[in-house]
């Protein structure tokens, strides 16, 4: 009589089950009669190098920061469209010629905003 | 744990008959597999780094696994010049390790200040908060010197005891697992050194 295909697996799910159980049990039980535990301050602080937190996790960046977000899109996130847009240019259908158009309009407009902005002098 | 006598177990040995104990076993473990926690303060750290790649290779001792984090490591090696606005950082790295711990004190800076003994800014050794297990003089140790000092501590490992009098600290409820962390003071770090750990050997000239 042959086994059930799916035998396996339970034989695999149950030794992935008690392997990792006798490490763990071994562990408690050497915690429960031996090694007393012993807490502190900063044993248990969350961060762990050596350096004192102060201060919240959550911190926001100021909203000034538009500027860079958009001058990155004009000159670098753009750059990575239009070079496959470059590359399959002749085998493009009207409306993926459109679709990008618009989008380098967009970014243009945007160039023109910051470019009148002053964003793009020479800080002197 | 009754002690088994050595005469018979080693006539069992021959006779091909491996007898044991828990705290032999556990010391084995322990002492084979001691992951060292990696950072470096100076010069000696690179002598660590060459003890950790392929031509000293401290792979072969069970110390390979260095960790970036306290909460993993078994040992401190504080390999270098122990500055004082360093020294509170060290300390508390420590106490972030779990026990059982141990410290080897590498290179003349980490055990006396070594060079810059004089300056003002040097911590005097790092025996001065926090135990220190082995200590290898050099400026820098060589790398046959620091896998001396993790022999060494092997030894030491292996000869803690689980129980009775004498057992090991992290297993004695009484003993401290937290040090105090020093605190930048005016002019030195306060207080200079714990005086609970710190016992200075006394120098005795012949007259």
């Amino acid at each position: 009589m042959t086994p059930h295909p799916y035998f396996f697996v339970i034989i695999f799910i149950g030794v992935a089950l008690v392997f990792p159980v006798i490490p763990l049990g071994l562990a408690w039980m050497w915690r429960r009669f031996f090694q007393p535990p012993k807490p502190g301050m900063e044993k248990n602080a969350t961060y762990e190098c050596g350096v004192e937190s102060l201060g919240e996790a959550q911190i926001q960046f100021r909203s000034q920061y538009y500027l860079y977000a958009i001058i990155f899109l004009i000159f670098d996130v753009e750059a990575v469209f239009l070079v496959p847009f470059a590359v399959a240019f002749t085998g493009l259908p009207i409306g993926a010629f459109v679709a990008i158009l618009v989008f380098l309009v967009l970014l243009l407009e945007g160039l023109v905003w910051a470019w009148g902005k002053g964003c793009l002098n020479w800080a002197r | 744990m009754s002690d088994i006598d050595e005469g018979l177990r080693s006539e069992l040995q021959r006779q091909g008959i491996w007898v044991t104990s828990m705290q032999e076993l556990y010391n084995w473990g322990r002492k084979n597999s001691i992951w060292p926690l990696q950072f470096g303060l100076a010069c000696c750290a690179i002598e660590m780094i060459a003890t950790a790649a392929s031509r000293y290779d401290i792979a072969r001792f069970g110390g390979e696994v260095f960790r970036p984090s306290p909460r993993q490591a078994d040992l401190m090696i504080v390999a270098g010049t122990v500055t004082k606005k360093m020294a509170p950082q060290i300390v508390r790295l420590y106490n972030q390790m779990p026990d059982p711990k141990y410290v080897i004190s590498m290179g003349a800076c980490a055990i006396s200040g070594g060079p810059f003994k004089q300056g003002y800014n040097v911590l005097k050794g790092i025996d001065r908060y926090i135990p220190v297990d082995v200590y290898i003089p050099g400026c820098p140790p060589r790398p046959e010197a620091l896998l001396h000092a993790f022999m060494e501590l092997q030894r030491k490992i292996d000869e803690q005891k689980l129980t009775g009098a004498g057992k090991a600290e992290h297993l004695d409820p009484d003993q401290p697992s937290e040090f105090p962390v020093p605190a930048f003071g005016g002019h030195d770090l306060e207080p200079a050194a714990n005086a609970d750990i710190f016992r200075p050997m006394k120098m005795e000239r012949n007259q």
